[in-house]
């Protein structure tokens, strides 16, 4: 590959590209490393509300995702504008989130079982009434660990 | 010599499909972890049963109200929500053992290495957070979070000055010991109609 030429002509030696391969297979492994994969698609928009004092959800086995919002107008037409609850792939009625959280427990590891985490993700203009609502229907699910998900704040409130 | 020598395999499309890896998997890629304001819920209650009766001394109890058009009233009083956090550590620490705030009791801590003392502290504090059916989800995590940084912000001054390093620094049993001296007692109750829906 990396052999001067030996022509009539002086040539400028070409670079070597044989480290090339391994320089992108490095970044590669990196980048699958750090990769998890969207698991769903959103249909209702969301904008996180912002925050200061966040912590990190550490296992994402033991988190389940509730997303709450308006649909997003391709859906707009058949779900209408108001907030709606999308668990995992499809909308869903607050009624039915006492089902997927206990769907989702039993799927688990038992030891793992009472570590379910549930993560609000809503959108910044939900009304509060909405929200409450879900976190009834948790309790009654015994699913008591939650967590507002949030972005963290970058400029300085005060 | 005689020996044939096997033909090298060409490598130079390794880089090419090393690349369309690296493409695929920077497309892929969403670096954010996930993170939010972490919440412990109370248990449900049985439905037959009527709520139970908890008494609780009224100097206990720092009342934070948001109305459907996102105002903050603070024990009884209209507040802006920069103020909270002042207001709130005042409540925990109560420093001036005053009598209008939260008791001061005596709690056995085991630190490190098992030392067990005994600290004063306003250990049956509650915060009680209630929130309008109309009230803004953004309101009600900055409000949120303005209490979860007060505790932050308690339990990170006592640290630094009893070990010299902030909260996080600490070993766990050390963070247990502080966190059972400043327990974090966030009460958020069920939702009751205050004005009108927006």
């Amino acid at each position: 590959m990396a052999q001067i030429r030996k022509g009539g002509k002086k040539k400028v030696p070409a670079i070597s590209t044989a480290s090339l391969p391994d320089v992108v297979f490095m970044l590669l492994f990196f980048f699958m490393a750090a990769t998890s994969m969207k698991e769903v698609t959103y249909m209702v928009t969301m904008r996180m509300p912002e925050a200061t004092e966040l912590q990190k959800l550490e296992k994402k086995s033991l988190v389940r995702y509730v997303y709450i919002g308006a649909p997003k107008p391709e859906f707009q037409k058949r779900f209408g504008t108001s907030t709606r609850i999308q668990l995992d792939d499809a909308f869903a009625d607050v009624s039915q989130l006492e089902d997927y959280v206990v769907r989702e427990r039993s799927a688990m590891k038992e030891e793992e079982q009472n570590l379910l985490t549930i993560c609000i993700k809503a959108d910044k203009d939900t009304k509060m009434g909405v929200i409450t609502d879900v976190k009834q229907a948790l309790r009654r699910a015994y699913a008591l660990k939650i967590n507002y998900a949030a972005l963290k704040r970058t400029n300085v409130y005060y | 010599m005689g020996k044939r020598e096997v033909q090298e395999i060409n490598a130079s499309s390794m880089a090419d499909i090393a690349f369309l890896l690296l493409i695929f998997f920077l497309v892929t890629t969403t670096m954010s972890v996930d993170s939010g304001l972490s919440r412990q819920l109370p248990p449900p209650l049985p439905p037959d049963m009527e709520k139970p009766n908890v008494e609780i001394k009224e100097r206990n109890i720092f009342v934070v109200l948001i109305n459907s058009q996102n105002q903050l009233l603070v024990q009884g009083e209209l507040l802006d929500i920069k103020q909270l956090k002042t207001k709130a550590k005042e409540f925990i620490k109560n420093e001036a053992n005053s009598v209008n705030l939260p008791e001061i009791l005596p709690v056995e801590v085991t630190f490190e290495g098992g030392i067990t003392e005994t600290v004063m502290t306003t250990k049956n504090h509650i915060i009680s957070l209630q929130n309008d059916v109309g009230t803004q989800y953004q309101k009600y995590i900055e409000v949120q979070n303005e209490l979860v940084a007060a505790y932050n912000e308690i339990r990170n001054e006592y640290s630094t000055n009893r070990f010299g390093s902030t909260y996080a620094a600490l070993s766990e049993e050390n963070k247990k010991a502080v966190q059972d001296i400043y327990p974090q007692k966030i009460s958020e109750a069920e939702p009751k109609k205050y004005g009108g829906n927006k």
